[in-house]
């Protein structure tokens, strides 16, 4: 019994699973890119990304989800968004003052413009994403370890 | 813009790379966290140093974020109270820096302490330096969030039990802050707190300012732990490892209690007799409630907690003054205990780094086996009882001549009487941890290491040197800038908004 | 005027959770509820009547004075998150009690007295 549980959920729920979880990532990538001419940005954007990533360890059990995002990685991932950020705001004292909007800026609603914006909405995506899934890693394995006692 | 003004984005922004590179690489390279913590703070002291040369020279500078000006942008503003800050809060998060190189060797992940503490002089920075009152909130959170997590560091029952308790009441806290910023932008429509400042003297106050004016006092009242909201300080500064203990004694409950409460008070609401004599009742109040609780205690850093409460109500008693005096002395008081209670605290870990206990009654006769570590607690002690030539003496009998000057006669007598216990207790520490017989237990006893010696030494120095800062070239530059523009109350409005292009 | 009200009760139904309730998790409840309390009334605040979304569209000129105040709208997404990391913070730390303690009734939680 215990064996089965800890494989995941039922076949129903790994079935659409498998079908879903690209979709659901595909989705959070959408909303972190066009996050300067629609509502959302990084910290929307960032949240489905990690709920991607949940989803795939409610449904399959922790040992797949680590094949496809080990750790470590999940680690660095975070602290690259926000060492990403801070430089974005450094580089702006070349422009004039810390946080400047230093691209060109291009015209209103077009994919490529607003400057740093789609840059920092990148950077904040990695960031939450990974700290997100981090958050839910670890209270799940300190929650396996207190039961294991 | 002026030269120097971009110290203040800098001040934030070196402590947070800091941490982002501790926790890209601290895990791999040994070494690496140890030297960031320490590189980092230094160069915010170096800055802080530089902010107070560029205040004397230039005025009140005012940075611009993002090139977006005021009110439409989010506005950094260094003026004297900021410089002062600024100097108080990194020189004793340097020497802590440098002091948990050795004491933080017992514990696993040292990489993880290092990248919370600079989070959270980063954070306490940012709540110095900004302009902007919603600014103050997140830096305000990102400086208490990062404590929380490192009153718990070493996850043991209690330092977990106390951690739990330090973590709902200072959300509590934060979210009466909050709803009184929310109170104050649906009144005027603006969150820049100089145009707030204009905005409130244009309309009037009315009940939403008295209303905000409670919020704020429970709110930032409860991160000073003044009196009534006191009670979580007695037990998470003592359960957090020795560093973080004087960083949240000696720098936290001043930078986001004491001065965002006057900040706001003096600055943008505008100080009504009213609030005065709150503030001034509640200073005396903590200061005899801590005193008292202070003597009874054996467990050496519950019994220093307590005397922090007790000090602050210094501190907000010269402070709640009004009067010019008054208020230099709250704010000199205010430096000179950053630093001695530093230094205790320091001492204090020390003497559980070699003995491992914190316990009173099973210490004794350390002196012999550790000079340098008695000869500090000693230096600190007699400045916390305020023995002249020592630092404290000065402050102290600056806010008691300003309590009598103002007429408070009653008060000032509390402040003597709560002096003379604070002398009570100091010699209570000495006698029973230093003092008397060498316990037997403590034969083996060494001194502690080099990086922790130097700290600590450095401490003491400043508080022998603490007493010069009333000399006359030294006071205008450093203590009267500051006082100053706590004097002026709301003309902060006019200059912070003439210097805006 | 009677949402505004009505914002408030939620708050106090949050602290009478904090106050009352001796289970930590049901108390770590009290805290979120609180801070939902918090960015609604910031959020009601905002409101104009008649107001539209403030978003911009490449097709319709919309006029800035129709629309709702956006700033508080972006204050609110930030406190929330701060409100996700202090509740994260407060669960990891309450189960670390519970893995020490074995209990979560903080009645039985209090070995630092005096």
């Amino acid at each position: 019994m215990s064996k089965e549980r800890e494989k995941g959920m039922s076949l129903i729920v790994k079935t659409i699973t498998r079908l879903t979880v690209g979709l659901i990532l595909l989705y959070g990538v959408y909303i972190v890119l066009h996050g300067h001419v629609s509502p959302g940005g990084g910290f929307a954007g960032g949240v489905i990304i990690a709920l991607s990533f949940v989803h795939l360890m409610l449904a399959f059990g922790k040992e797949v989800a680590f094949r496809k995002l080990a750790e470590p990685v999940v680690s660095f991932f975070e602290s690259l968004g926000a060492t990403l950020f801070l430089s974005i705001a450094l580089l702006g004292f070349w422009g004039g003052s810390f946080l400047l909007n230093f691209l060109p800026k291009g015209e209103s609603f077009k994919l490529f413009s607003a400057g740093i914006i789609p840059l920092c909405n990148v950077a904040i995506c990695l960031k939450v994403g990974a700290g997100l899934f981090a958050a839910f890693v670890a209270l799940v394995l300190l929650k396996l370890d207190v039961e294991k006692e | 813009m002026t030269p120097g003004s971009a110290i203040m984005p800098l001040c934030v922004a070196v402590p947070l790379g800091g941490a982002f590179l501790t926790a890209l690489l601290g895990r791999q390279i040994p070494r690496l966290p140890d030297l960031l913590g320490a590189l980092a703070t230094l160069g915010a002291l170096l800055l802080s140093v530089w902010s107070v040369h560029v205040v004397n020279v230039y005025g009140t500078v005012v940075y611009a974020l993002g090139g977006w000006q005021p009110p439409i942008g989010i506005a950094m503003v260094l003026d004297g109270l900021t410089a002062f800050m600024l100097v108080t809060v990194n020189l004793i998060a340097f020497l802590v820096a440098v002091f948990s190189i050795d004491y933080m060797e017992r514990f696993t992940d040292k990489w993880l302490f290092y990248t919370l503490f600079l989070l959270m002089v980063a954070g306490i920075n940012g709540v110095v330096v900004t302009g902007d009152l919603f600014n103050l909130f997140v830096f305000l959170e990102v400086a208490s969030v990062a404590s929380y997590a490192l009153v718990a560091f070493g996850t043991e029952k209690q330092e977990l039990e106390a951690a739990f308790k330090y973590a709902v009441m200072g959300t509590v806290a934060s979210l009466f802050v909050l709803l009184g910023i929310v109170l104050l932008y649906s009144h005027t429509s603006t969150l820049n707190m100089a145009d707030m400042a204009r905005e409130l003297a244009h309309k009037g106050g009315g009940n939403v300012t008295l209303l905000v004016s409670v919020l704020f006092l429970m709110g930032f009242g409860l991160k000073a732990a003044v009196v009534p909201f006191h009670a979580w300080l007695p037990d998470a500064h003592p359960s957090a490892p020795a560093p973080i203990s004087a960083m949240l004694s000696g720098v936290l409950i001043k930078a986001l209690g004491v001065y965002a409460l006057c900040r706001v008070f003096y600055n943008v609401i505008g100080i009504t007799p009213e609030i005065s004599s709150i503030l001034m009742f509640l200073g005396v109040l903590s200061m005899i409630v801590g005193v008292f609780l202070a003597i009874g205690q054996w467990d050496l850093k519950r019994l220093l907690a307590y005397s922090s409460i007790s000090q602050i109500g210094y501190v907000i008693l010269g402070i709640g003054l009004g009067t010019p005096l008054g208020i230099a002395g709250g704010l000199f008081h205010l430096f000179n205990h950053s630093v001695f209670k530093s230094l205790l605290f320091l001492d204090s870990g020390a003497v559980e780094y070699s003995t491992g206990t914190r316990d009173l009654k099973k210490m004794g006769g350390l002196a012999k086996k550790m000079p340098v570590t008695g000869a500090t607690t000693l230096v600190g002690a007699i400045s916390i009882a305020g023995i002249p030539p020592f630092s404290g003496f000065w402050s102290k009998l600056i806010i008691i001549v300003a309590a009598v000057e103002a007429g408070r006669h009653w008060y000032a007598f509390w402040a003597v009487l709560a002096s003379v216990v604070t002398l009570a207790y100091v010699m209570k520490v000495m006698r029973y941890a230093f003092m008397g017989t060498l316990n037997d237990t403590w034969r083996h006893v060494k001194e502690v290491p080099f990086f922790m010696k130097v700290s600590m030494v450095s401490l003491a120095l400043l508080c022998v040197a603490g007493g010069l800062l009333l000399l006359p070239g030294l006071q205008e530059t450093f203590l009267t800038l500051a006082s100053g523009v706590l004097s002026e109350g709301t003309q902060y409005a006019a200059i912070v908004l003439s210097e805006v292009q | 005027m009677a949402l505004y009200l009505l914002c408030l009760v939620l708050f106090s139904v949050g602290v009478y959770g904090i106050l009352a309730r001796r289970n930590m998790i049901k108390i770590i409840i009290g805290v979120i509820v609180v801070e939902y309390a918090v960015n609604l009334f910031f959020i009601l605040v905002a409101y104009k009547k008649d107001g539209r979304s403030p978003i911009f569209s490449p097709d319709a000129d919309i006029p800035v004075q129709s629309m709702v105040d956006p700033l508080p709208q972006a204050l609110v997404l930030t406190a929330i998150v701060i409100g996700l990391a202090t509740t994260a913070l407060m669960v990891a730390i309450a189960m670390r009690i519970y893995e020490k303690y074995g209990t979560f009734d903080i009645a039985e939680i209090r070995e630092l007295r005096g």
